[in-house]
């Protein structure tokens, strides 16, 4: 009788199981435990969980409250896109939006400082992909998704789109500076 | 009543070769859906010849319209019309033919056949035109023209059809008594693929038909993270068919190669039981960094649900290899800890794509599947080229190989023709997965990198200055990928051209039996339990479990590491 066949014995849901079958099963079982119990600990040791604090908005309430922060915190601009250089105080709030196919404005933030970020889209959906940090966020419309971050090192980082968003997909990049 | 019987009986051939009982109109239909397999995988497979020869950045073959149009095309061909009617004709053989009765409502199988097909076609249709380049995932708010929602809700319904055909057979097969007791794990398996299935198709009927009603203006709006929540469900769940699928052809194969028979019917069926109950509510693993949902959500979805169900494939990763090493040991391969896989036939295609896939499918595409789906280790690994690079081994390595590998099998019995160009079929399964298991590692290893999937550009040409640069080794990777998708591509058109040259060429065996043997005879207890053996004598298949234990923790604790050199998120 083969897996092909109906078992040979008509009452198989009784038969014991061998051992070597269930060292393996109890191993995997423990071990299924083992990553179980490891997200909660990061929760509790680790300084990377993605905060999970979100509103409801438009893309046209958001798009005014990132207007509102970059004229209040602007210190330049630069770039081949003119975007403002933001630069908010230590500890504030950070609004950047995701559009087609664009991230704005240009943050500066200071290494080491943690910073309220505020992320939305003001279209389609978009990925925020933080490199070479390599963080990596969803951005759905008409949800602000609020969470902290804090750099560790200084330098230019580059927000790349990483969710599929139309034709002009590869041309949606931003950065954000972070300085001593 | 003795002509009806006579009638019914008429229909059915017994293969000389297989002892199988073949009633003739599920022999069509099953060979009509595979053969649309095998048309969908070619198209689909020279898609992503297209897509790796673009992200070679060297190369750079398309422009940016045409790459983003040839992979929506790629994935809707491989990942769901090949896979999906290469299943139907899994799910027609493991119920009429494993259990040798009359398959129910035929007429119905082939309304179901023609509505996938007409599905497929127009979808093919409406992506080629070009407005439609929206991934198989169709993210709203970005929107396709409304056909494309319409021929992947054609393409289910027919599919829909065939599960409950095959739903109907069991039900023929019990009426009928063409079996006693519990029907045979290999069609257990097939059941939980085809009960799966239903639960995918409903989840997808419920977010593509008001999809398809938004996209001709009869609906309002689509929440963007209520669709991604329900198409989950759907696509997660389509990945879940795929894998109760191919499990049970890996069973299959080890009875018709080896005669084996599981080590615990209660062991495997339960696992098989699990993907049903887990995995169908661990698609939320794709959300993990969206924003609306909390983490003890996320938490609870990707432990409860997606560990259970992982254990659950673990436990198919002993058996499987387990059952054949039991089996191989009792037909006299007892030296020694590897000689039961030394003496493997390496060189019938049939076995060798069988253990290449679940190899593949176990070290490649269910570590990482797993590490990647840790809520907080997902903030490094969400949207990068790592999730194809996972895929590839789960579904290409894991699924696709197996379909290959049993096709070899497949065609003899069923369209009594012999494989041609024998010689490149034994070297086939190798040259598939080497090649796509350098694809899987090396999209992996640009993912790590941080590169986008689904991007044409990495260089960043066009975007009048604002650049960034990867590292050169994530160039090296995509350079390394197109050489993997060139040998793949190659191993995977030897493929179907080694099919569609049997089908058509192949000599014709008629009632006469081939020269080798075509399926071992079960292994007895005798024959198990003589010379002091035991059904469950595993030393070797234990060895590689271990292995492949150590190398997962391994990697999964050095993610964490790399987690926490990021910046601190909260």
């Amino acid at each position: 009788m083969s897996s092909l066949s109906p078992p040979s014995k008509k009452i198989w849901w009784n038969e014991p199981v061998h051992k070597s079958e269930l060292m393996w099963i109890s191993l995997v079982f423990v071990w299924g435990l083992v990553m179980t119990f490891m997200m909660p600990y990061w929760h509790v040791v680790g300084k990377q969980n993605l905060g999970t604090e979100t509103y409801k908005t438009t893309p046209a309430k958001f798009q005014e409250a990132t207007e509102a922060f970059a004229a209040k915190f602007t210190v330049r601009t630069e770039g081949p896109r003119n975007h403002p250089v933001v630069a908010p105080p230590a500890g504030g709030d950070v609004y950047m939006l995701g559009r087609l196919w664009d991230w704005w404005p240009t943050i500066e933030l200071k290494k080491g400082e943690t910073y309220r970020f505020h992320l939305s889209s003001l279209d389609w959906q978009h990925g925020f992909s933080l490199q070479p940090a390599n963080i990596n966020i969803q951005v759905v419309p008409n949800y602000e998704h609020v969470f902290s971050l804090t750099p560790t090192e200084a330098g230019e980082y580059s927000v790349i789109c990483n969710e599929y968003c139309g034709i002009g997909h590869h041309l949606m990049i931003g950065k954000i500076l972070v300085v001593e | 009543m003795a002509n009806t019987t006579q009638m019914l009986n008429k229909v059915f051939r017994t293969c000389p070769d297989t002892g199988l009982k073949f009633h003739g109109p599920a022999e069509n239909l099953i060979k009509v859906n595979a053969v649309a397999a095998v048309v969908f995988l070619l198209v689909g497979g020279f898609f992503g010849l297209l897509v790796g020869l673009t992200r070679w950045q060297a190369v750079h073959l398309l422009g940016a319209e045409d790459f983003y149009l040839v992979l929506t095309a790629h994935g809707l061909n491989v990942l769901i019309f090949f896979l999906i009617f290469f299943e139907i004709a899994i799910l027609y053989f493991c119920s009429s033919v494993v259990l040798g009765c009359r398959l129910a409502t035929p007429k119905w199988a082939w309304v179901g056949f023609l509505l996938m097909v007409i599905g497929a076609v127009l979808n093919n249709v409406v992506v080629l035109q070009g407005n439609a380049s929206v991934m198989m995932t169709s993210y709203a708010p970005m929107a396709a023209p409304p056909l494309f929602y319409l021929s992947l809700i054609l393409f289910a319904v027919g599919a829909l059809i065939g599960c409950f055909i095959f739903f109907g057979t069991l039900v023929v097969a019990k009426n009928d008594k063409t079996y006693e007791g519990s029907i045979p794990l290999v069609t257990f398996g097939a059941m939980t693929a085809a009960i799966i299935a239903v639960f995918t198709i409903v989840s997808g009927a419920i977010i593509l038909i008001p999809t398809y009603l938004w996209s001709i203006g009869v609906v309002g709006e689509i929440d963007a993270l209520a669709y991604r929540l329900i198409w989950w469900a759907f696509g997660h769940s389509s990945q879940q068919i795929n894998v109760a699928a191919h499990v049970s052809v890996w069973y299959l194969i080890a009875a018709v190669l080896f005669g084996a028979r599981p080590l615990s019917e209660k062991v495997s069926r339960t696992a098989f039981l699990m993907y049903i109950f887990f995995l169908q509510i661990a698609s939320a693993h794709h959300l993990l960094v969206d924003p609306g949902v909390s983490s003890n959500f996320k938490m609870f979805n990707t432990s409860y649900a997606m560990y259970l169900a992982v254990m659950a494939s673990m436990v198919h990763g002993l058996t499987v290899p387990g059952s054949i090493e039991a089996a191989q040991r009792a037909r006299g391969h007892r030296a020694g800890i590897f000689t039961w896989l030394r003496k493997a036939p390496w060189g019938n295609p049939t076995f060798s794509g069988m253990f290449i896939s679940l190899v593949g499918f176990g070290f490649l595409g269910g570590i990482t599947g797993v590490v990647m789906g840790a809520e907080q280790i997902n903030l490094l690994i969400h949207n990068t080229l790592y999730v194809p690079g996972h895929f590839h081994a789960t579904v290409v390595l894991g699924t696709t190989l197996t379909f290959m590998a049993l096709t070899y099998w497949l065609v003899p019995v069923l369209f009594r023709r012999e494989i041609v160009f024998k010689g490149l079929a034994r070297w086939q399964p190798y040259l598939y997965g080497l090649g796509m298991t350098g694809v899987s590692l090396f999209l992996m290893g640009a993912g790590t990198l941080g590169v986008p999937r689904r991007h044409w550009d990495i260089g960043f040409a066009g975007t009048g200055g604002i650049t960034h640069e990867f590292p050169a080794a994530a160039y090296t990777m995509l350079a390394l990928n197109g050489l993997s998708v060139i040998l793949a591509v190659f191993a995977g058109a030897a493929f179907c051209v080694i099919i569609v040259g049997s089908l058509l060429f192949g000599k014709k065996l008629g009632d006469q039996k081939m020269a080798e043997s075509w399926i071992a005879k079960p292994v007895t207890d005798e024959e198990y339990n003589a010379n002091g053996g035991s059904a469950y004598a595993i030393p070797g298949t234990l060895v590689l479990a271990l292995v492949f234990f150590v190398s997962f923790a391994l990697y999964y604790f050095i993610n964490w590491k790399y987690l926490a050199e990021t910046w601190g998120i909260s």
